[in-house]
């Protein structure tokens, strides 16, 4: 009983992390069509300028956060109108080839402004301590992980399903002229989703600090489980992404404690079930 | 396959024989210069060129041109041709550094066949030296530093231990070296648990650290991110709280130590080097090796390179100069010297380094820097590993 509430709590933690960096990329390639793998640098950047803020210029934690978050925004929404603006009717073998190179530019770009070093971002008090939950103790940091993880899905749900910026979203990538002739500010619209995608992503790196240290290698590093959640979840699905970052998150966090031994084998067995079972992701109903 | 390798062989011993004193000395250093442990290949760098700017910039009246070849990663194909080309191409008298085993290991053949003495500053597993006869290594060894601490743990009254290693190699040979010590004390190893290399969420093992009722717990990570996730895990979990002792080596090697925080206080490591260790010897070390690069962190991989460099000092001594690998392994066999480390020498049996090892606990020292501070020498070890 225990280690069965022990594998829910670790996994739900694990899994919300995995959410938060995984929905803009969920955003970005379902919706705007746009196979960016350069989304773990943005995970990367927004933890670098986090802990750059917070530890380096002695920013509060709770200051320092929301600005990296939206830094790695304005970063995206620059990257965006300098160059990604222009790949959007590109192949997608050329998104990906581009994108990765980026990935390889943000790497070595953190490499030689930071070294190889970890980088750690001090946590408050508040979130540093351990919180008696009965059952065991567990970092604060998790719960807050946990709970940002709830708000994003809500947040993105409402956004995309019930703002009036949603519909525009969604009338532009189904037809992009015809949004244009309605009077839809076409280029706003993909600038402003892509920083968003791009805002969620320097959140997640953040707030994922603690389970996926952020040092230079981490958008090569971590860009693999992004990418199964994404697939698994179903591209452009927030429930669908939410669903499989769980579910992997739970898997994974069972299988190190009961068959370490086993490495990481079951992750990637499940992935494999669940895209045999449906190849179109877990919660998308129908079409692609 | 083989006879390729032969051939290699044969061409690498013409040119070795043929060559005659020289002024220059050429010594090729095979280190990790990019990607991800690059610091390694930067830190062999400083401790090398710190060694020799500290002799004058001279080794016994010779001078020294250093030839660094990039070992990216664990490679053992890539880094074997590294070594063959230094050897035929470059000419090079003695060669050095190498972090990871398989490399080492892979270089063997072409040392054994061109004579060439290998001074091995990093890669650790115990039984790389028994793979040629040009071998001599300046790191440690994880039977080395792990006995002592196991030794260390019974004495205090510790009965119950679980060890918590990464599954891999040296993971393995730092477990397997725990439990039979622990055992031959008298103490049981609860449970063994091996974490996959590519873990980054701790919580989970730190959870069944917890329920196994073991009284401390043996750590094996490698360095970087894993040392820090462990770390965390480790405190966050109250594992700390409930007085689980943390015995471990590398894991507050000083590369690392300044990222902890507070976290990494009051842990106990066993290692056979700290920045804080306080001698003469280990002062101008660390000036020397400032002047050379001015970010060098002191630490094992930076001290292995410099004592190598001593190795190699003391291997161009005894030839003049003279390219003679058998000369120079001679001479080596017995060597001693005051290392950085304390007093050290070279077994001559296993051509591997007998140093001090010492029990460590991570306080805060002059300017609010952790430092690992040694509390207990625990003597001149041996690599228990080799000489069972």
């Amino acid at each position: 009983m225990l280690l069965l509430a022990n594998i829910l709590i670790d996994g739900i933690a694990y899994g919300m992390v995995l959410f938060i960096i995984a929905v803009g990329l969920s955003v970005t390639l379902g919706l705007m069509r746009f196979v960016n793998l350069a989304h773990g640098a943005f995970a990367m950047t927004g933890g670098y300028i986090a802990a750059w803020l917070v530890r380096e210029q002695g920013l509060s934690f709770y200051l320092g956060v929301p600005l990296a978050v939206l830094a790695t925004g304005l970063l995206g929404a620059l990257l965006e109108v300098t160059v990604l603006r222009r790949l959007y009717r590109r192949t997608e073998l050329q998104q990906v080839l581009f994108t990765i190179g980026l990935t390889f530019l943000f790497v070595a770009t953190a490499n030689l402004l930071a070294g190889p070093e970890v980088q750690l971002i001090p946590l408050p008090p508040a979130l540093s301590h351990a919180v008696d939950l009965g059952v065991r103790t567990l970092p604060a940091q998790r719960l807050l992980v946990i709970a940002s993880g709830l708000l994003v899905v809500l947040a993105a749900y409402w956004v995309l399903n019930r703002s009036r910026f949603g519909i525009w979203l969604r009338a532009t990538v189904d037809n992009t002229a015809a949004a244009s002739a309605l009077g839809i500010p076409v280029q706003r619209v993909y600038v402003l989703t892509f920083a968003v995608g791009a805002a969620l992503a320097g959140l997640g790196g953040i707030l994922g600090a603690e389970l996926m240290p952020l040092e230079p290698y981490y958008p090569v590093k971590y860009l693999v489980l992004v990418l199964v959640v994404v697939a698994v979840g179903g591209m452009g699905s927030i429930a669908g992404s939410l669903a499989a970052a769980l579910t992997l998150g739970i898997i994974d966090t069972a299988s190190k404690y009961l068959a370490s031994d086993w490495g990481s084998l079951f992750f990637f067995l499940a992935m494999a079930i669940l895209l045999a079972w449906r190849p179109q992701g877990l919660l998308t109903a129908r079409k692609a | 396959m083989r006879f390729q390798m032969k051939l290699v062989g044969t061409i690498a011993a013409a040119f070795a024989m043929g060559s005659v004193a020289a002024e220059t000395i050429k010594v090729g250093i095979i280190a990790p210069f990019s990607g991800p442990f690059a610091h390694y290949g930067a830190l062999f760098k400083a401790g090398a060129e710190g060694y020799v700017a500290n002799q004058g910039g001279k080794l016994a009246g010779k001078d020294i041109e250093f030839i660094y070849r990039d070992e990216g990663g664990p490679n053992p194909a890539n880094t074997r041709t590294l070594a063959q080309e230094l050897v035929i191409k470059d000419k090079v008298d003695y060669m050095g550094g190498v972090v990871f085993s398989p490399n080492a290991f892979a270089v063997a053949p072409v040392i054994q066949a061109s004579k060439t003495p290998f001074v091995v500053f990093n890669a650790a597993t115990s039984d790389i030296t028994t793979k040629s006869d040009y071998y001599v290594r300046t790191s440690y060894t994880l039977w080395q530093v792990t006995v002592p601490m196991a030794q260390h743990a019974a004495k205090k009254g510790i009965k119950k231990v679980i060890t918590a290693v990464t599954d891999y190699a040296p993971g393995v040979d730092a477990e397997n070296a725990f439990k039979a010590e622990f055992a031959k004390q008298g103490g049981e190893v609860v449970e063994s648990i091996r974490m996959p290399i590519r873990t980054t969420d701790f919580a989970p093992f730190a959870q069944r650290i917890k329920a196994s009722g073991a009284q401390a717990v043996y750590v094996f990570l490698p360095g970087g991110p894993p040392n820090l996730g462990f770390v965390k895990a480790y405190n966050e979990n109250g594992l700390k709280a409930a007085g689980i002792e943390f015995l471990g080596t590398a894991e507050t090697d000083e590369f690392d130590l300044q990222k902890f925080g507070d976290s990494a206080l009051g842990l106990t490591t066993a290692f056979h080097y700290s920045a804080a260790h306080d001698s003469p010897a280990n002062k101008v070390f660390a000036d020397a090796v400032a002047k050379v690069n001015k970010d060098a962190v002191l630490n094992y991989a930076t001290v292995g390179a410099w004592d190598g460099m001593a190795v190699i000092h003391k291997m161009i001594e005894a030839t003049g100069g003279q390219r003679d690998g058998d000369k120079a392994m001679a001479a080596i066999k017995g060597y001693q010297w005051e290392s950085p480390r304390g007093p050290v020498s070279i077994d001559p049996t296993t051509r591997h380094i007998t140093q001090n090892v010492y029990l460590r606990t991570v306080e805060k020292g002059a300017g609010g820097l952790m430092v690992n501070k040694e509390v207990q020498n625990f003597g001149p070890q041996v690599d228990h590993g080799l000489r069972k």
